[in-house]
């Protein structure tokens, strides 16, 4: 401690943002060393949402342990238990029917449009505009609907599980979904318009939190992060899982490496998954939702490894298994926490306004950095 | 590139390296010794170009400590997987913060969550856990009586 306070210059000003402060959505706190408005480090302090998930999940079994992982991420929960329902059907070689496949695209393209809804309202919030946050979360309000239709929960979903999906899709759900692409599709262009172009907006993301190529990479980033940075690191498109190689959809990639190109990387990923949905929604296969499995679950003696793309980025989940009913080790590489890591670096140099603009383009869910 | 070529080619590299049969990724350990100047070379060798460090985890093996480095290449997409095994009372290994920015965070979870030791890291104070938490909570014989409900 006493070597810290030694090297701050005089002049130069520490202050604590967060936890609980508007800008951090949700419980990160910044330590911020300050010269006059220059940002000159920015330290994240972790961990007061910490569960230990990991440790959860060593004394839970194979069919308990997606439960916690809905807690991680919460606004792309599905594609949380997607991904560890992945790596239990690689260890153990289920083949899932093609309506479970379907199925889970949808769920998750349902699910990416959310929270890039959400983080478009909590963005523009972020930088002063209000309406914005309304208006994403009324067309959010559809989507959370038609998952309380099926799954039962609006949040925290625990849908897809390990050999196929938990129920078959509610009898209004194609109807549902297909309202709701016509929603999207004549609101998308007014909302876009009314943020994307207005000067204020783009003159404060602009050449602001900068992050090259080679830097994004280095720090490890995914997602619409390094996409916004020339980064091709979509994993539906490098190891595609599921259907997604059948399916017609661009990587969005920006090469700006600012805030702005973060933000247009969302904005038209939406679009991407929408025509996803479009593609899918009236050729979901007939059949079994679910492959038979056995009643208790257990993974062969070996470490296997799978990735799935949240809307945030790559999600690794990584089994150790000793043949047990229960993971030996489970590690979860999660998107914010790489993501986070870069903060510091786009920071320095900046100004403490620009901050929030930074943070808010990194779109970072705090239950997931600190799991 | 594929599993057999690369595997030729890091023989080439690190001709101690012990490969591990099965998985889909060239599975192969090192020496805790000869982990840093190894990994200079997956970063800087022609044809390797190892830039992205995706996962660095621990697992205590109750006899030992396994690191266990996932690394792929974004020029050649190939992927491999580098294991190290530590003591387990004086886990050590050089920190790769300084080649895969991305390890200083996870070099810092991992120390405060398996007591491993990485040296030279630029800043090993706790990242998740509060300053005077004691033990190593992913360790596998941690007890906490008061907070951990046995099922």
């Amino acid at each position: 401690m006493l070597e810290e306070v030694s090297a701050i210059d005089q002049g130069d000003m520490i202050i604590n943002i967060g936890p609980q402060h508007p800008s951090t959505h949700g419980v990160l706190q910044l330590v911020v060393t300050l010269n006059g408005e220059t940002i000159k480090k920015v330290e994240p302090h972790l961990g007061f949402i910490h569960r230990s998930i990991e440790k959860m999940c060593e004394s839970l079994t194979y069919r308990q342990f997606i439960y916690v992982t809905s807690r991680m991420d919460y606004l792309s929960s599905h594609i949380n238990n997607h991904g560890c329902a992945l790596c239990v059907e690689k260890g153990m070689q289920i083949e899932i029917p093609e309506r479970a496949k379907v199925i889970r695209v949808l769920m998750d393209e349902l699910t990416r449009i959310a929270s890039h809804e959400l983080w478009w309202g909590a963005m523009a919030m972020d930088l002063g505009a209000f309406t914005p946050f309304f208006l994403s979360f009324r067309e959010r309000e559809t989507i959370t609907d038609i998952m309380e239709d099926t799954c039962g929960a609006r949040l925290t979903m625990n849908y897809i599980v390990p050999g196929g999906v938990m129920v078959d899709l509610h009898p209004d759900f194609q109807r549902k979904v297909k309202a709701f692409i016509k929603l999207f599709r004549e609101k998308a262009d007014q909302y876009n318009e009314l943020v994307t172009g207005n000067i204020i907006f783009q003159s404060r993301m602009k050449n602001v939190g900068v992050l090259s190529k080679e830097d994004a990479i280095s720090y490890g980033c995914t997602g619409p992060t390094a996409r916004g940075s020339g980064v091709n690191c979509d994993i539906r498109k490098l190891y595609p899982y599921e259907i997604y190689d059948q399916l017609k959809f661009d990587e969005v990639i920006e090469t700006g490496c600012d805030s702005f190109s973060r933000y247009l990387v969302r904005v038209k990923e939406m679009y991407q998954s929408i025509s996803i949905i479009e593609q899918l929604i009236d050729n979901i296969p007939e059949g079994d939702f679910q492959a038979k499995t056995k009643a208790v679950l257990k993974l062969p003696k070996g470490e296997f490894y799978t990735r799935v793309e949240t809307a945030r980025g790559e999600l690794g989940v990584y089994i150790v298994s000793e043949g047990a009913t229960t993971p030996y080790r489970i590690k979860f590489r999660s998107p914010g926490f790489s993501n986070l890591s870069a903060l510091n670096h786009m920071a320095k140099g900046g100004k403490i306004g620009d901050l929030v603009a930074m943070m808010g383009t990194l779109d970072l869910v705090i239950p997931d950095i600190d799991r | 590139m594929t599993n057999e070529e690369l595997k030729i080619k890091l023989t080439e590299v690190l001709p101690s390296a012990t490969f591990e049969e099965g998985g889909e990724w060239v599975n192969l350990s090192v020496a805790p010794a000869e982990w840093k100047p190894f990994a200079h070379q997956l970063r800087a060798t022609e044809g390797l170009d190892f830039d992205f460090l995706f996962c660095v985890t621990c697992v205590d093996w109750k006899t030992h400590l396994s690191m266990v480095y996932h690394l792929t290449s974004t020029k050649h997409r190939h992927s491999i997987v580098v294991k190290s095994k530590l003591d387990r009372t004086k886990p050590e290994i050089e920190t790769v913060c300084d080649i895969w920015r991305t390890a200083e965070f996870h070099e810092r979870e991992q120390a405060e969550l398996f007591g491993v030791d990485f040296l030279n890291h630029p800043d090993l104070r706790k990242l998740i856990l509060t300053d005077d938490f004691e033990g190593f909570p992913l360790r596998k014989d941690f007890e906490d009586p008061i907070n951990m409900i046995k099922l």
